[in-house]
């Protein structure tokens, strides 16, 4: 996939900035135009969400997809952020065995993917075991 | 509305077929079905055909045009579905939908892919397609890996086992054994699933439908065209389709598929019947986590009850409800595009009592559940005698 399909992303990528919705009050990350329960109704606005979460579920992936076999066993879970999102990302710097629903995560800044040798370095959120 | 019947059903072998590619295959399934129909081809009015990925797989898109020129269908309308690997069944609804509304008489629905023409990473990528690519397949998530974690939080919550999800396996390897289509026509023990490696914990190879080449097609008519078909009519009596949030992490409850949970309303609401009158049920079993929710999902058994039904054989070939006699994606094969429809298939000719050592005995009603993604979208049919 080309450069600016990924730069286009960036802000979000990056700082995990979602949106939120004036009439519900729900978070949504990634940000979104619309809010998906009250489409027209709400207004939406940008929201910092502080990075912390909770382990929902996971698992550890052994046969990746092109462009991660570098990284393989890599531990994947859905994350439940403490403004209410839920998101899907890596979980990293530690042992498989050590992730259990329910552990407390914090977002750091990491490395996706490469596209080969001379192309361009995908980088993103990635969340770690809080101490 | 008008009534709809399904008079001819064909289907390729699945597998490894090196040697056919995308059009051989859908033209043998699509000739399998007219014959079968006892209709001329000239009847047929338009064709919809169920593909996800021939752009990656084959690098070929335009498919609905080239399936009716090798088939010799054109200049007849021809339209190409996608809605991941329930391409095939939305293919079918869009036939039913075609005909009960009176638009055409005989519409051919099909569905094909051709998954083995490119290396395993990449066909992992292509199929990591239809979760959300910027947002899931992104982080690194392949699709075991979504159902892995739909596993994990199901076993956590209901206390589902590993010799459960292995038990859905071993089942449907026994139907598949009866199956001539099928990819893998042979038994697995209990024993070479759990022991299979792990491709995301806790789903093992062996809990993986394959990645599989093959077509499928099926000819649906009304009533009135339905007087000339060769054999008797197949009648569609339910149809439900429902969308659910692209991304599983969306989701309220990642255990319970919200879409399944929809289309199934809709379908036996318009069948004006309830879960105990089907006799069958060809469910999607992209992996053996996926035939537990969809057999609670469904209605078939109470959410967290799937895994004990399965261990006490309550699903097995004419039990209290014969689930994936044909043996499902994970034995029979799974060419993402063809699946929805090879389901009819399967679940015709067990109507007809054409299903040989895997027949259902005395099958009056049967139903097909065709899935998207990791939930994302769910076609359901009921069909009747």
């Amino acid at each position: 996939m080309g450069v600016p399909r990924f730069w286009r992303e960036i802000p979000y990528r990056y700082q995990l900035i979602g949106t939120k919705c004036s009439n519900c009050r729900s978070t949504f990350f990634p940000p979104r135009l619309i809010c998906p329960n009250c489409r027209g109704a709400g207004k939406v606005e940008e929201a910092k969400l502080s990075g912390g979460g909770e382990v929902v579920t996971y698992t550890v992936v052994r046969v990746p997809p092109e462009g991660f076999e570098k990284q393989a066993p890599y531990v994947v879970g859905i994350v439940k952020l403490d403004e209410g999102p839920r998101i899907t990302s890596q979980i990293v710097d530690c042992e498989p065995e050590d992730v259990r629903i329910g552990s407390r995560v914090r977002t750091v800044f990491r490395k996706i993917d490469e596209e080969g040798p001379a192309g361009a370095i995908h980088y993103g959120y990635k969340f770690a075991l809080e101490q | 509305m008008r009534k709809v019947a399904i008079i001819g059903v064909g289907m390729t072998d699945f597998g490894e077929l090196w040697e056919k590619s995308l059009r051989d295959l859908t033209v043998q399934a699509g000739l399998e079905a007219i014959r079968d129909s006892g209709l001329p081809g000239e009847e047929i009015d338009a064709l919809y055909a169920g593909c996800m990925s021939s752009g990656i797989f084959v690098q070929q898109e335009h498919i609905a045009s080239l399936l009716a020129d090798y088939c010799g269908l054109v200049p007849k309308s021809a339209t190409r579905v996608e809605g991941a690997c329930a391409s095939g069944g939305i293919a079918l609804r869009q036939a039913i939908m075609a005909v009960a509304s009176g638009m055409h008489d005989v519409v051919v629905a099909g569905g094909v892919e051709k998954m083995t023409d490119i290396l395993t990473e990449q066909t992992t990528m292509a199929l990591a397609c239809a979760a959300d690519r910027e947002w899931e397949a992104f982080q690194g998530v392949t699709f075991p890996g979504l159902y892995a974690m739909m596993a994990r939080r199901h076993m956590h919550d209901y206390g589902t086992t590993e010799e459960q999800l292995s038990l859905v396996a071993v089942k449907n390897h026994e139907n598949g054994a009866k199956n001539p289509h099928a990819q893998y026509r042979r038994p697995v023990t209990l024993e070479q699933v759990m022991n299979s490696s792990l491709i995301a914990d806790p789903i093992r190879l062996l809990h993986c439908s394959p990645i599989s080449d093959g077509a499928a097609a099926v000819v649906v008519c009304s009533k009135e065209k339905a007087k000339e078909a060769r054999s008797e009519p197949i009648w569609v009596i339910g149809s439900g389709q429902a969308s659910d949030t692209i991304a599983l992490h969306d989701r309220k409850d990642i255990t319970t598929m919200n879409a399944t949970v929809v289309a199934v309303r809709e379908a036996l609401r318009m069948a004006g019947i309830t879960q105990k009158y089907v006799d069958l049920v060809e469910v999607h079993d992209c992996f053996t986590i996926a035939e537990i929710l969809a057999i609670e999902d469904l209605g078939f058994f109470e959410k967290g009850k799937g895994g004990p039904a399965t261990q006490e054989g309550l699903t097995a070939l004419n039990s209290q409800i014969s689930v994936n006699p044909s043996g499902g994606l994970k034995s029979k094969g799974h060419p993402v595009g063809a699946t929805g429809i090879a389901q009819i298939v399967e679940v015709v000719q067990q109507l007809r009592g054409q299903a040989g050592a895997r027949q259902v005995k005395d099958a009056e009603i049967g139903m097909a559940h065709n899935v998207g993604g990791s939930g994302g979208t769910c076609v359901t049919h009921i069909l009747s005698r």
